[in-house]
């Protein structure tokens, strides 16, 4: 018999095996990370270590100006900093909610209910997640005009609840849950809302976690619609704000700083909702196959 | 009144009515558009097929920049990016949990960048004269003579993209087939050895990657449609549309060029259309060479 030598997967343990892994993956993630590194070193760039010639890599007197600036700035162009803020947090929290809401309800009728043209629809979807958005933004902003949704929070938002990815996956996560639970709440007498909201919403977190990262990451950096949809400078959000600063800063020094810490406010939530729901994330994800 | 909700209509609406708006309209739209003249002002005027003609037959930006720069950095970003996603992805699925989180967070992290906000790192470290970081050290190493324009030549431009492209295609599909591996089961590997595999590679194209076909496609799919979505970096890098000599021109930039800044949206629809089409049929070509069928 042939000594097993194959791949372990998931071991509990180091062992020397790894080595050859570790010898790729650590040198490959400090590659990635490096742009990351340049962005927070930056960020906390004095304007003299900004205009440093030759330029440093790494902080030596870390300060917060930038970020300051990055606050004067905005009053001086007459929004204060404090309502770009406001106004990322309002689309961003309630489209999340309603995204996520949307999307397992939705989920749920494809995966569970029985009624017509219910295949149809799910293969319309799956051929949706090779669209680009990008690609029919001329006749994305000719719909969202022609809806008279110009200047409307309303825009920021429900042009980007409904993914295909998302609803591919919850439905491909549900697909996974037993049938029998549902079946003896409905013999219980609950109707498929109940159900929907008592039994199936606990049951599939991780994949309502992985759609509101998704869907997080779309919004909170989108910038498509407060540049097209949106002409009222009071309602644009951050990420707005935040793509305009080169043509708002003269100075293109003092402008990096800003843009640093600019990209540093944005990359930082992402990365601390995604450290924190990894693990239900990986969980959805093995779900995700396209059979 | 949760109680009578009953049928799949309740949870199907909404989801409908906004995918059909924001999704299907405009596509439909785009295709209708591109048969026509319209320049935003006027009604649109049926045209018939001469956007398309015009596009394939007199647009010399298209098909001497537009079409190649498309192909070329799709063919380069899209497969290496897919391939060094799953090599990645199976190399972590075979060290311990806690250094595979780790590293798979940071391998992840590019991709919830946003792209506008990113473009201030780029262009800082590649910046064209001697405060550029790429610059200071390549002078201070001794390997240039002066300060490339890495930027605003053509030359490089369309290599910068690229590196920035694979440097942010660790996302979602990755995510996908990291989970695939690590459920693969166990003893189809023991089972295999016993029946005669003989090395890693066999290991590799006889167990884990028909293991995790699906995720596999899905990968796929993410990663054609990864490759189209950040189109629009070569604008954002050299700072202008077009970019310089059309070096970095992608079909998205196109269309941009031809829909918001010479208002020509019939025009801009047909490039679109031909867009989505060159975005299926590569998926589609993908799904046939992964053996959809198996």
């Amino acid at each position: 018999m042939a000594k097993f030598s194959g791949m372990k997967i998931n071991p509990k343990h180091f062992h020397r095996s790894q080595i050859k892994f570790f010898a790729v993956l650590i040198p490959m993630a400090f590659f990635v990370s490096l742009p990351m590194l340049f962005i927070i070193s930056h960020a906390f760039k004095p304007m003299n270590e900004l205009f440093a010639f030759p330029p440093r890599f790494l902080v030596r007197r870390p300060t917060f100006d930038n970020f300051r600036n990055l606050v004067s700035v905005a009053s001086n162009s007459g929004i204060p900093f404090s309502r770009y803020v406001f106004n990322s947090l309002l689309v961003t929290s309630i489209g999340v909610f309603l995204s996520i809401l949307v999307t397992t309800m939705a989920a749920y009728a494809l995966s569970k209910l029985k009624f017509k043209g219910k295949k149809l629809l799910f293969e319309i979807n799956t051929l949706a997640l090779m669209f680009v958005p990008i690609a029919v933004t001329i006749p994305r902003y000719l719909t969202i005009a022609r809806l008279g949704l110009i200047d409307r929070y309303l825009v920021l938002i429900l042009p980007l609840i409904a993914m295909p990815v998302g609803l591919f996956l919850v439905k491909q996560f549900i697909d996974q849950t037993p049938n029998e639970v549902i079946e003896s709440a409905k013999i219980d007498g609950a109707s498929e809302m109940q159900i929907y909201l008592r039994i199936i919403l606990p049951i599939i977190a991780p994949a309502v976690a992985t759609v509101g990262i998704l869907s997080f990451q779309l919004i909170w950096n989108d910038v498509v619609g407060s540049t097209l949809y949106v002409d009222d400078e009071s309602m644009k959000t951050l990420s707005f704000y935040f793509s305009t600063l080169a043509s708002l800063v003269g100075n293109p020094v003092a402008g990096q700083g800003m843009m640093a810490a600019a990209s540093l406010i944005m990359f930082v939530p992402n990365i601390v909702i995604f450290i924190f729901l990894q693990n239900k994330v990986m969980n959805t994800m093995a779900h995700s196959g396209l059979k | 009144m949760i109680r009578k909700m009953n049928g799949p209509w309740w949870f199907l609406t909404p989801y409908i009515i906004l995918f059909a708006t924001f999704i299907v309209i405009p596509v439909l739209l785009a295709v209708g558009l591109s048969f026509t003249y319209f320049n935003t002002i006027e009604t649109p005027e049926f045209i018939g097929l001469r956007n398309y003609i015009e596009l394939l037959t007199r647009d010399e930006v298209f098909m001497q920049h537009v079409l190649p720069n498309t192909i070329r950095f799709a063919f380069i970003v899209g497969p290496i990016g897919y391939i060094m996603s799953f090599l990645l992805a199976w190399m972590l699925s075979q060290i311990p949990h806690r250094p595979r989180t780790l590293l798979a967070i940071v391998l992840y992290s590019p991709s919830m960048t946003a792209g506008v906000a990113m473009a201030v790192v780029w262009t800082v470290l590649f910046s064209g004269n001697a405060t550029g970081y790429l610059n200071a050290w390549l002078l201070n190493v001794g390997l240039v003579q002066e300060p490339i324009q890495f930027l605003t030549s053509p030359q490089y431009l369309m290599n910068i993209m690229i590196v920035v492209s694979l440097w942010g295609s660790m996302g979602v599909g990755f995510l996908a087939m990291l989970a695939g591996i690590m459920n693969i089961d166990q003893t189809l590997y023991e089972a295999a050895y016993m029946d005669g595999l003989k090395n890693r590679w066999q290991e590799i194209f006889y167990i884990t990657i028909p293991s995790m076909k699906p995720q596999m496609l899905f990968g796929a799919v993410m990663a054609v449609v990864g490759t189209f979505q950040v189109g629009a970096i070569g604008v954002q890098l050299s700072g202008a549309n077009p970019t310089p000599q059309y070096a970095g021109q992608l079909m998205v930039n196109h269309i941009e060029d031809f829909g918001f800044i010479r208002f020509l949206m019939g025009y801009a629809s047909a490039i679109s259309v031909v867009l989505l089409i060159m975005i299926y049929s590569i998926s589609k070509v993908t799904f046939s060479l992964l053996g959809e069928r198996d």
